[in-house]
């Protein structure tokens, strides 16, 4: 495809998905504002610090997925995309749990 | 030469080249990010007794700073958006939206900064604090890093838009997906650092 095709085709064709996605962008806008004033009220709990950690990083990760989703557009992306970001998950996953692993091996605490 | 596969995607991966690339850059980033977020684990565990955040911290700052990021999130998107459409004016304002709310960001941490240090809590006063600035001041440098390419773009980049509308969309699409990834890891940063 040319660069003039590709541009007349992202007047026609994508007009009217771009402001879907707009729409779109203004609700994952107004939800992050929420999730972001729920945190903050949740912090303010006091709740035991397993649950409080539990509940923020759930809090986090919703947010997360909004952005990841809608605002960098994984919910419709190319697979290889979502190969490599599967491979990132699966080493990131690796890399957190290390700590886990040191901590019940009492290495790092005791030594 | 030309560089290929800018704007025509690739047959074997249906993605331009620029695409690829950016995608496999924030990967190595999620491992960067993800090796401090391991250390933070570690070190935490590993204290005998820890600080909540918001004993040290300003919270209040750190939830305007939020609120900032992903309205600048917002904007980047919008910039895209409004590219897509073909309005270049629009995007100028969006585009500078995001700049001028990552410039806020930036000078909101250097208060806080200022204060931790007016105080004398600098990185080598405890652990808490030399993971504090380390993993904020490395998100920094990717706010400032990701400022500078989004004034390219707002600027002297923008040219590109004359003779190549479609791959200076695709660039700016790119810049967005780096500018997502900083409000991303911020949004993890805020409950980590700040409130737990």
């Amino acid at each position: 495809m040319t660069s003039d095709h590709a541009a007349a085709s992202m007047t026609s064709d994508h007009a009217v998905d771009i402001d879907k996605h707009v729409r779109v962008y203004i609700t994952v806008f107004v939800a992050l504002m929420v999730l972001t004033i729920v945190t903050v009220a949740i912090s303010r709990l006091h709740l035991s610090v397993p649950i409080a950690v539990t509940v923020a990083l759930l809090v986090a990760t919703i947010k997360g997925s909004l952005v990841g989703c809608y605002f960098m557009h994984l919910i419709s992306e190319k697979k290889l995309i979502y190969a490599v970001l599967l491979l990132t998950a699966v080493f990131f996953v690796a890399l957190l749990a290390l700590p886990a692993v040191t901590h019940s091996n009492g290495y790092w605490i005791h030594e | 030469m030309e560089i290929p596969y800018t704007v025509e995607v690739r047959r074997d991966t249906g993605l331009t080249n620029g695409k690829i690339g950016i995608w496999l850059f924030l990967a190595s980033e999620v491992m960067l990010f993800g090796a401090l977020f391991a250390s933070y684990i570690l070190i935490r565990t590993g204290a005998a007794s820890w600080p909540r955040g918001d004993t040290l911290l300003d919270v209040p700052l750190a939830t305007v700073n939020t609120i900032v990021l992903i309205s600048s999130s917002v904007t980047m998107v919008m910039a895209w958006a409004s590219l897509m459409r073909r309005r270049f004016g629009t995007f100028r304002i969006y585009m500078g939206a995001t700049i001028l709310f990552g410039l806020v960001f930036l000078v909101i941490k250097y208060f806080e900064y200022s204060h931790h240090l007016h105080l004398g809590e600098l990185p080598s006063t405890n652990n808490f604090l030399a993971i504090y600035y380390t993993l904020t001041g490395l998100h920094g440098l990717h706010v400032f890093g990701g400022m500078v390419v989004n004034a390219y773009f707002w600027g002297p980049g923008a040219k590109l838009w004359k003779t190549n509308p479609v791959w200076f969309t695709n660039r700016v699409e790119h810049s967005g997906l780096f500018w997502h990834f900083v409000d991303l890891v911020w949004i993890f940063l805020f409950p980590t650092l700040y409130l737990l």
